[in-house]
């Protein structure tokens, strides 16, 4: 009978095993880099950080935490798409089907408490980095890149709002979505819309053509609201938010490490 | 031995006048890019939309009560037409404190906004609850099968003295 030591080394001497880890196990200074510049995922990380640098009192966790709650709601978010359909005549209906008829019906109030939470911890990251110091020098890019960051979770919960598509939703959209009449020059209510139309002469910016009306694709919250906003919240935010975080991330490691002094 | 040469001839470009082409050809990509996100931000507005129309006729003005608030219309094209003694106007059913549609209470005279609960006169002034400002008046007037018509792209707001436009107002004798 083999021994075990023969055992593992039949695995970790394989051909597939070699081509996966390019390097030997991590038993010595050199190799413990390489598990980390060898890894696409961990690459983005430092390769070394000080002690104090991940102590809980200082990071609260709050950035990781927000990343985990992302990927729950990336899983939890494709599994509901397996059953939703954004349009009128099914959306809450669907809704309902999700909560009632769906094995493991509870993954829509995951993916909901999810979003809150993810809300919660965002701002408490930010809270922590500001209390830290750690948008100063060098790192002021990467405190750009996280308020961009922030926007987009809120975003996110906010498009997300209107998917299930009952009264709650509806009027909710309705009240929030009244804030881009005021957008500056591009809202039909906004400072500057009036000193264009008087510059050319006719309405160029009114209900029909203003920033609200680029994001309901209408004057009200109507089924073309519901499909663009369940892309938005789908596929074109997750998107550009995973963009930024690789680069948040990337940054994190360039600009010295996890908060702390440098 | 002789260093190789690549053969000159005619046509040879100067690598400033490569360099100059190549400004040319990236500035003609960006201004193309520049066109194609331009016309990529209009496709986010449709030349149609499948909502009721702006403009609508609404009957006509014998059929409205005096003293009463019409709701007929509040459901397809968001106003109310309220007749009083001098003639008809026509309100916004956007409540001006978050843009809830309030409810005609018509035992208490008044509209009753179900989010926060701001109340508003007939005459659409305001009189409780955290609304800043009266509903607004669409623009109505007389078609000329004699119907009344009304027109939701002008709008007339009472703290802007627009309440006094006659169009803001359909006389009736």
């Amino acid at each position: 009978m083999a021994s075990f030591k023969e055992f593992s080394e039949s695995i970790t001497k394989s051909q597939a095993w070699k081509s996966i880890f390019r390097h030997g196990a991590p038993n010595n200074a050199r190799n413990r880099v390489l598990v980390v510049l060898m890894n696409v995922f961990l690459h983005l990380h430092p390769i070394r950080m000080k002690k104090s640098g991940v102590r809980m009192s200082f990071t609260w966790c709050m950035g990781g935490l927000t990343f985990f709650l992302f990927m729950v709601e990336t899983v939890t978010g494709v599994l509901l798409m397996f059953y939703y359909r954004p349009t009128a005549e099914f959306a809450y209906m669907d809704i309902i089907a999700l909560r009632e008829h769906v094995p493991i019906g509870i993954m829509r109030e995951v993916h909901r408490w999810g979003a809150h939470s993810m809300v919660i911890t965002v701002w408490l990251h930010m809270f922590r980095v500001f209390l830290t110091g750690s948008y100063k020098p060098p790192r002021e890019f990467n405190w750009g890149i996280g308020v961009i960051l922030l926007a987009l979770t809120l975003l996110l919960s906010f498009t997300g709002y209107l998917l299930p598509w009952d009264q709650l939703a509806i009027w909710a959209i309705t009240v929030g979505s009244n804030m881009a009449r005021a957008t500056p020059f591009l809202g039909h209510e906004g400072p500057g819309a009036s000193l264009i139309n008087s510059l050319m002469g006719f309405d160029v910016v009114h209900a029909g053509s203003d920033a609200r009306f680029a994001l309901l694709a209408g004057r009200l919250v109507g089924e073309a609201t519901l499909l663009r906003f369940y892309v938005l919240h789908c596929i074109f935010i997750p998107l550009t938010a995973s963009v930024l975080m690789a680069i948040h991330f990337w940054r994190v490691r360039k600009d010295g490490g996890i908060s702390g002094p440098l | 031995m002789p260093t190789p040469k690549f053969p000159e001839s005619d046509n040879a470009i100067t690598r400033r006048d490569f360099f100059n082409w190549v400004v040319v050809g990236w500035a003609g990509f960006a201004a193309a890019m520049g066109g194609f996100l331009t016309a990529i931000g209009r496709l986010f507005f449709p030349n149609v939309t499948f909502e009721p129309p702006q403009q609508f006729k609404a009957g006509f003005p014998s059929e409205y009560a005096v003293n009463k608030v019409d709701e007929r219309f509040k459901k397809r094209y968001g106003v109310w037409v309220v007749r009083n003694e001098r003639g008809i106007y026509v309100l916004s059913t956007v409540c001006t404190h978050l843009g809830c549609t309030p409810n005609w209470l018509e035992g208490e005279a008044k509209f009753k906004c179900p989010c926060h609960g701001s109340g508003f006169y007939s005459t659409g002034i305001n009189f409780e609850g955290p609304a800043p400002r009266p509903l607004e008046r669409y623009k109505i007037g007389l078609s000329e099968d004699g119907q009344v018509s009304i027109d939701k792209n002008f709008k007339f707001q009472f703290e802007k003295g627009q309440w006094n436009d006659p169009n803001s107002f359909l006389e009736l004798a």
